[in-house]
């Protein structure tokens, strides 16, 4: 018997495609989340767009909140640990945290090195904004890849450029001849043995998921539409008027994607989405996509 | 002959690339309609609550019901399993309730306790690398249920006639031999039929 192998630790990812994982910071929600039927929680102290209002160091949750949520859901449970962060993440591995997101949304404690994640029995689920990042993470030992987006803006706009960039890159690399890799490799910094796995397979090895800045049924379709195996979302759901009905609302948006009467019917009287932030506002050091390379 | 993968979250695409290598045409489903197209269906793993709400919402408890009683084989793996039950542990409700087994949810553990082992299993000839990841496992079948495999003295594969359900992820491999055991039963059914 093989406990954290790489079958096993991408498996569990595969096991959420097609699914919403949704950000809660308490046991009310996880189980609202939960009974409408989100693939996975992602337990926070502070849901990204509080984190953004509140400025200051942003850290790992108190693990009083990753209990309490583990306890009232039998979906798997999802936390943060801050980039680079090696000790936060072993303790969230300790707690028996189902997935740990090396997350750009706190604040970094290394600004150089990424957690060497496959020294790790959970998996890890880490942001990228193009292939080259994704496969670094992948080197390290991500098990799962999710765009960066921006983080708690509930603006769709970064998201769709990041996936964008990574689809239209592994098209790129899988169209190269075999010696032209070699290069590719050096110009995206990413491991060569996985872009020639790209190159062959014309998919990233993991799976990959659309996050930052979902906020409505729509966003999550146009995510499923652009290549993502699922979503998450963060502020979206419980900064909305109705978190139970637009939680639902999103996962059916997700499963049904192509099914244009189904997403006008579960988008009627969602009531108000989260207040939105357009992106040239942000000043270059609020832009939390850029933490991490 | 046509078997499906219930398309409403989990892993499908593995399942639709094993049912294509055991030598049978593979169809997406996502609506119940689409049920009528084929002969057999696998139930992927994903989570059970979510692919269970959804199944209820668009009509598939009744339509996969109904395609049971026409002895159609299903396959449930994993969520799929326990999708299959008659009972699960510390629930009142079950989803089908087609097998007469009781199952466990989450019954090694969390992620950290996942892990892959060979397994063998009744009607295969050598052991299957077995992928198990949050997994169920079979407490109590009925007289009419088939132990196919156990793991360290616990159910974890059954058969009862048209229905066949593992707790771990055949998919996950590249060893079809469970996909094509499943074909074969499909294809008994497609003959008497």
């Amino acid at each position: 018997m093989e406990t954290g192998t790489s079958r096993v630790k991408r498996g569990m990812a595969d096991m959420q495609k097609g699914g919403v994982i949704m950000d809660v910071m308490n046991a009310e929600q996880a189980k609202i989340a939960e009974d409408a039927g989100a693939s996975a929680v992602m337990a926070l102290e502070r849901v990204p767009s509080d984190i953004r209002a509140a400025g200051g160091v942003a850290r790992m949750a108190d693990p009083t909140v990753m209990e309490e949520v583990m306890k009232v859901v039998s979906i798997p449970v999802m936390a943060k640990s801050r980039i680079g962060h090696f000790v936060e993440a072993k303790m969230l591995e300790a707690m028996g945290v189902d997935y740990i997101d090396e997350s750009e949304v706190l604040t970094p404690a290394d600004e150089v090195f990424h957690t060497q994640k496959d020294q790790f029995t959970v998996p890890f689920v880490c942001g990228a904004r193009d292939l080259g990042e994704a496969l670094r993470r992948i080197g390290e030992g991500a098990s799962m890849i999710r765009t960066k987006g921006e983080p708690g803006t509930g603006n769709i706009v970064e998201a769709v450029r990041h996936m964008r960039m990574m689809i239209s890159q592994i098209r790129k690399v899988q169209s190269m001849s075999k010696d032209e890799l070699m290069t590719e490799a050096k110009n995206l910094g990413a491991p060569y043995d996985l872009i020639l796995q790209v190159h062959e397979s014309g998919k990233l090895p993991v799976v990959n998921f659309a996050a930052g800045g979902v906020a409505t049924p729509a966003d999550a379709a146009l995510m499923m539409h652009l290549g993502s195996d699922g979503v998450f979302v963060g502020s979206g759901i419980f900064k909305s008027d109705n978190p139970e009905k637009f939680a639902k609302a999103i996962v059916e948006a997700t499963t049904h994607y192509t099914d244009y009467d189904l997403l006008v019917k579960v988008s009627k009287d969602l009531g108000t989405p989260m207040k939105g932030i357009e992106i040239s506002k942000l000043d270059q050091s609020e832009r939390m996509q850029e933490r991490g390379w | 002959m046509k078997i499906g993968v219930l398309a409403l979250q989990g892993a499908v695409k593995e399942h639709l690339d094993m049912i294509s290598s055991a030598g049978a045409e593979a169809v997406v489903i996502k609506t119940v309609d689409q049920c009528d197209e084929i002969d057999g269906i696998i139930i992927p793993g994903g989570e059970s609550t979510t692919i269970g709400r959804l199944m209820k919402i668009y009509g598939f408890i009744d339509k996969l019901k109904e395609f049971s009683n026409q002895g159609k084989p299903i396959f449930g793996t994993c969520a799929g399993m326990i999708l299959l039950a008659k009972e699960i542990v510390g629930q009142t409700e079950n989803h089908l309730g087609l097998m007469d087994m009781k199952v466990a949810r989450n019954a090694f553990g969390r992620q950290r306790e996942s892990f892959e082992a060979n397994l063998p299993i009744k009607g295969l000839e050598s052991p299957l690398r077995a992928v198990f990841i949050r997994a169920p496992l079979i407490e109590k079948v009925s007289p009419e249920v088939e132990v196919l495999s156990e793991y360290n003295g616990k159910i974890v594969a059954a058969k009862q006639g048209h229905l066949l359900a593992a707790s771990f992820h055949p998919e996950l491999t590249d060893d079809f031999r469970l996909h094509s055991y499943f074909v074969n039963m499909v294809k008994q059914y497609s003959l008497v039929k």
